[in-house]
C-alpha cells in the first residue's frame, strides 16, 4: 500500500510541475489594482485620518485642536478602557470556545448527503438571515424580567434578571452571538467538509477505520484551513461585536457588556470625544492585525501547499 | 474655510473608519439636506407628538407646495447622537430639535445656529404668544437661539391607585412615607418603583429632585457654573445615598438595569400593576393615554409633586424636568430653507389646529390664553395640574444631561448608573465628577 502510494505521488509531482511554477509567479500582479484602490481610500486614508485625530481634541463640532498625547493618556489611564479590554477578550474567548465546536459538528453533520440532514440544514440556517439588531430586539423582549419568557409561561427559571445582573449579562451576550453566528460558521465547515475526497474514507473504512477514528485521522487534519478561517473571522470577529451589544444591553448594566468598539462609539458620539475614540480605533486596529497574523501563522508558512497530494 | 473643511474632512473620516472597525453596524450617514433647494427638512422625535408634528407639517405642505417641509423622525437617544454628528458635518436638518442648556450653547459656540433675535422682534406676535419664562430657555448670552415647539414638561411622580387601594395606601407626601411604602408593596408582591435604567436619564430625574428638595436649586447652579468641587456639595451626597438606600431597600423593580424608557416598558410597569409608581416626565401621559386608554380614562393614575425631605432647603413647589423642546435654525441651510422654516414657526406652529392636537394628545402647549382649552379637555385633571405646576415653581430646573456640556453630561450619567448598581460610593461619584468640571 505505502509504495503504491509513493509511487503516485511522485508521479503526479512530476505531472504538475509546469502548472505549479505559473501558479507561484501568481497571475498578473494588476488584477489587485481595483481591490486596492478601494482599500486605500476606505481604509488606508481614514486609518491615517483617525490615527490623526488621536492627537487632537474635538468635540464634533467645534474646531479640531492638535493636543499632543493628551487623548492617549486620557484613553490610557481611563479604568474603563481596561475593563472594555477585559470584557472584549473574555467575549472573544467565550464565543470561540462556545462556537467552535457546535460548528463544526454541525458543520460535519449537516454536509452528508441525506435528505432529512439537508432540511436541517436550511433550519440552522435561518438565524443568520436576520439582522443583528432584529435578533437584539427580539432576545430583549423574550429575556425580559416582567414581560418576557419566563414570566409570560410561567417558568420560574427563566425569569432571571437575564440582562440587568452583571455576572450573568457576558454569557447571555455570548449566547446570542452564539446563536446568531454559529450557523454561518456551520456552513464555512460543511464546505469544508464536502470537499474532502470520499476516496479518503473508503480507504479508511477498507482499514479498518471506526467513525471516530475517520473523524480525528482525516476529517479534523483535511480541515485545517477551513478551521484557521473561521476561527479567525470569530476571533477578528469579535472585535467588531456592536450592533448586537448596542441594541441588547447598551454596554450595561454600568460597565459590563462595554466591548471595547462599543466604548469607542460611545466616547466618540455619546461623550462627544472624538480625540479619545480615534485613539480607541487604533487601538482596535492594533488589535484586530495582531490577532489575524497570529492566527494565520498558525497554519504554518506553507499555506498554499495541498493537502490532497496522493488523494 | 479651511477650519470648515478641516472640520468636515475630519467627520468624514471618523465616520468612515468607526464605520470600517464596525463592519457589522449598519448605520446609515447623515440624510443630505438639499434634495430641492427650496424645502426645509425637519428632523423630530418619536413617540407621543409624532402625529401632532406630522399632521402640523403635512397641512403646513399642502397650503404651502412651493416652500415644503421634509420631516423624519428618530427615537430620542439616537437623534441625540445622530443630530449632533450631521450639524457637526454640516449636514443637519434646517429645523434641528432640541432641549436648550448646555447642547444648545455648544452650538452656538460652533456658529452652527441662527440668531432668532432680530426674527422675534420683527414678529412680535410670535414672541407674545409663549410663557415667557419658558422663552427664556432659548436664550444664551442675551440672545435668542431656540423657540420653543411643543409642550411643558415637568417631571411627575405617577402612581397606580388600583394598586395604592389593595394595600390601603395614600400618595407619599414626604420622602420618610415614601421609604415606609416599600416593604408594603414589597410584601404584597408589587414593585414599589419601575424605572427605564437602561436609558439612564430617568435615573437622573431622582438625583435631579433630591438634590434639589435637599439642598435648593442653588446646588445645581454651582454645577452648571463649573465651580470647583461643586459636586461635592453634601446635596449631592445626601441625595445619592437616598438613592442607595432606597435600592438596598428594594425600592426598584427586578431588573429595572435591563429596561429601556424609548420601548415605554417603564410605563407598561406602572399601568400593568407590576409597578406601584414611577418617576417620569409628564410626556409618558401622552404614551399612557395611547397604550393604556382604559387605564388612563378610568380615573386609575394618580399624580403627586415629588416628595418633601425633612429639613431640606428647596421649595417643595420646585420643579424639575424640561421646560419644552425647540426649534433652532440650522446656520447651514440655504436662504431659502431658512426662510421655509422660519415662516412655518410663525404661520404654521401653534395655529388653532396645532395647539388643538398637542392638548387632545395629552400634552400642555407652551402658549399663552390655553386654560380654557385645557378645562374643555377629557384629560383636564391631568393638564391643569401640569399646567399649574409648570406656571407656578418658583424655580423650573432643566434636566442636567441638558443643561450640562455633552462630555460632562455622559459622564454624570454613566457615572449615576453606577451608583443605581451600587458599584461607587457617593463619594466616589463627587470625585469623578468633579474630575469632569470645565469639561
Amino acid at each position: 500500500m505505502s509504495t503504491t502510494t509513493a509511487a503516485t505521488r511522485e508521479q503526479t509531482s512530476r505531472r504538475e510541475q509546469p502548472s505549479r511554477r505559473t501558479l507561484e509567479k501568481g497571475p498578473s500582479g494588476w488584477l489587485a489594482v481595483p481591490a486596492l484602490a478601494f482599500f486605500t481610500l476606505f481604509a488606508i486614508l481614514p486609518l491615517l485620518g483617525v490615527l490623526f485625530l488621536s492627537f487632537t481634541r474635538w468635540d464634533g463640532l467645534g474646531e479640531i485642536k492638535l493636543d499632543g498625547l493628551s487623548s492617549w493618556q486620557t484613553v490610557l489611564t481611563d479604568p474603563v478602557t481596561g475593563n472594555a479590554l477585559l470584557v472584549t477578550a473574555k467575549i472573544m474567548f467565550f464565543s470561540f470556545v462556545v462556537q467552535a465546536p457546535i460548528s463544526l459538528l454541525l458543520g460535519v453533520f449537516t454536509a452528508a448527503s441525506q435528505k432529512y440532514r439537508a432540511a436541517l440544514a436550511v433550519l440552522y440556517f435561518v438565524p443568520l438571515l436576520l439582522s443583528s439588531a432584529a435578533v437584539a430586539i427580539a432576545f430583549k423582549a423574550l429575556l425580559d424580567p416582567n414581560f418576557g419568557l419566563g414570566p409570560g409561561l410561567g417558568l420560574p427559571f427563566l425569569a432571571q434578571d437575564w440582562l440587568g445582573n452583571s455576572d450573568l449579562v457576558l454569557f447571555v451576550v455570548v449566547f446570542v452571538i452564539a446563536w446568531q453566528f454559529v450557523p454561518f460558521h456551520t456552513l464555512i465547515y460543511q464546505g469544508g467538509v464536502r470537499q474532502i475526497p470520499t476516496s479518503l474514507y473508503e480507504a479508511a473504512q477498507i482499514d479498518g477505520a471506526g467513525r471516530v477514528q475517520q473523524f480525528f485521522n482525516i476529517t479534523l487534519p483535511q480541515l485545517k484551513y477551513t478551521i484557521i478561517t473561521s476561527s479567525t473571522l470569530m476571533v477578528v470577529g469579535s472585535l467588531a461585536y456592536f450592533d448586537l451589544v448596542f441594541v441588547l444591553t447598551a454596554g450595561g448594566p454600568g460597565y459590563s457588556t462595554r466591548l471595547l468598539p462599543l466604548h469607542m462609539y460611545l466616547t466618540g458620539f455619546k461623550a462627544n470625544d472624538m480625540g479619545a475614540a480615534s485613539a480607541l480605533g487604533v487601538i482596535l486596529v492594533v488589535i484586530g492585525l495582531a490577532l489575524a497574523l497570529f492566527l494565520q501563522r498558525l497554519g504554518g508558512k506553507n499555506r498554499n501547499a495541498s493537502q490532497l497530494e496522493g488523494a | 474655510m479651511n477650519n470648515l473643511k478641516l472640520r468636515t474632512a475630519g467627520m468624514a473620516v471618523s465616520a468612515a473608519v468607526l464605520s470600517i472597525s464596525l463592519a457589522a453596524c449598519g448605520s446609515s450617514g447623515p440624510a443630505g439636506t438639499g434634495a430641492s433647494a427650496g424645502s426645509a427638512t425637519m428632523w423630530g422625535l418619536t413617540g407621543g407628538d409624532q402625529p401632532v408634528f406630522q399632521a402640523s407639517v403635512d397641512s403646513w405642505n399642502k397650503s404651502h407646495p412651493d416652500s415644503s417641509i421634509k420631516l423624519d423622525f428618530f427615537a430620542n437617544d439616537a437623534y441625540k447622537t445622530k443630530v449632533r454628528t450631521a450639524v457637526g458635518a454640516g449636514q443637519g436638518p434646517t429645523l434641528v430639535y432640541g432641549w436648550g442648556g448646555g447642547v444648545l450653547k455648544s452650538y452656538v459656540d460652533a456658529g452652527q445656529v441662527d440668531d432668532l433675535t432680530g426674527f422675534l422682534k420683527e414678529n412680535p406676535d410670535v414672541q407674545s404668544r409663549y410663557l415667557p419664562s419658558i422663552l427664556e430657555s432659548g436664550v444664551i448670552d442675551g440672545k435668542t437661539y431656540a423657540l420653543p415647539n411643543n409642550k411643558v414638561q415637568p417631571v411627575v411622580l405617577y402612581y397606580n391607585k388600583e394598586v395604592f387601594d389593595k394595600i390601603g395606601a395614600e400618595a407619599p407626601k414626604t420622602w420618610d412615607d415614601l421609604m415606609a411604602l416599600v416593604p408594603k408593596f414589597k410584601a404584597a408582591g408589587v414593585a414599589p418603583f419601575s424605572l427605564g435604567g437602561q436609558s439612564k436619564w430617568p435615573d437622573l430625574m431622582w438625583l435631579e429632585y433630591l438634590v434639589d428638595r435637599i439642598g435648593g436649586p442653588e446646588v445645581f447652579a454651582k454645577i452648571a457654573a463649573n465651580k470647583p468641587d461643586a459636586w461635592s456639595d453634601p446635596a449631592v451626597i445626601e441625595a445619592l445615598t437616598k438613592i442607595q438606600e432606597l435600592v438596598d431597600a428594594g425600592g426598584f423593580i427586578n431588573g429595572f438595569s435591563s429596561i429601556a424608557a424609548d420601548s415605554n416598558a417603564d410605563q407598561a410597569l406602572l399601568y400593568t400593576g407590576k409597578a406601584a409608581m414611577i418617576l417620569q416626565g409628564s410626556w409618558i401621559y401622552q404614551g399612557m393615554k395611547k397604550d393604556a386608554a382604559d387605564f388612563v380614562k378610568s380615573g386609575k393614575l394618580g399624580y403627586t409633586p415629588f416628595p418633601t425631605i425633612d429639613g431640606g432647603k428647596g421649595n417643595p413647589a420646585n420643579v424639575v424636568g424640561n421646560p419644552s423642546n425647540f426649534w433652532s435654525v440650522s446656520s447651514k441651510a440655504t436662504e431659502e430653507q431658512k426662510k421655509t422654516a422660519l415662516s412655518y414657526v410663525k404661520d404654521g406652529m401653534f395655529n388653532d389646529d396645532n395647539v388643538k392636537a398637542l392638548i387632545d394628545s395629552g400634552a400642555v402647549p407652551v402658549v399663552t390664553g390655553i386654560e380654557d382649552k385645557l378645562a374643555a379637555s377629557p384629560d383636564k385633571d391631568f393638564l391643569t395640574y401640569v399646567y399649574g405646576m409648570a406656571k407656578d415653581a418658583p424655580d423650573f430646573t432643566l434636566s442636567w444631561d441638558q443643561a450640562l456640556s455633552p462630555a460632562q453630561g455622559d459622564a454624570m450619567l454613566a457615572n449615576l448608573d453606577q451608583i443605581f448598581l451600587k458599584k461607587i460610593t457617593p463619594e466616589q461619584f463627587a470625585s469623578a465628577m468633579n474630575a469632569t468640571i470645565g469639561k
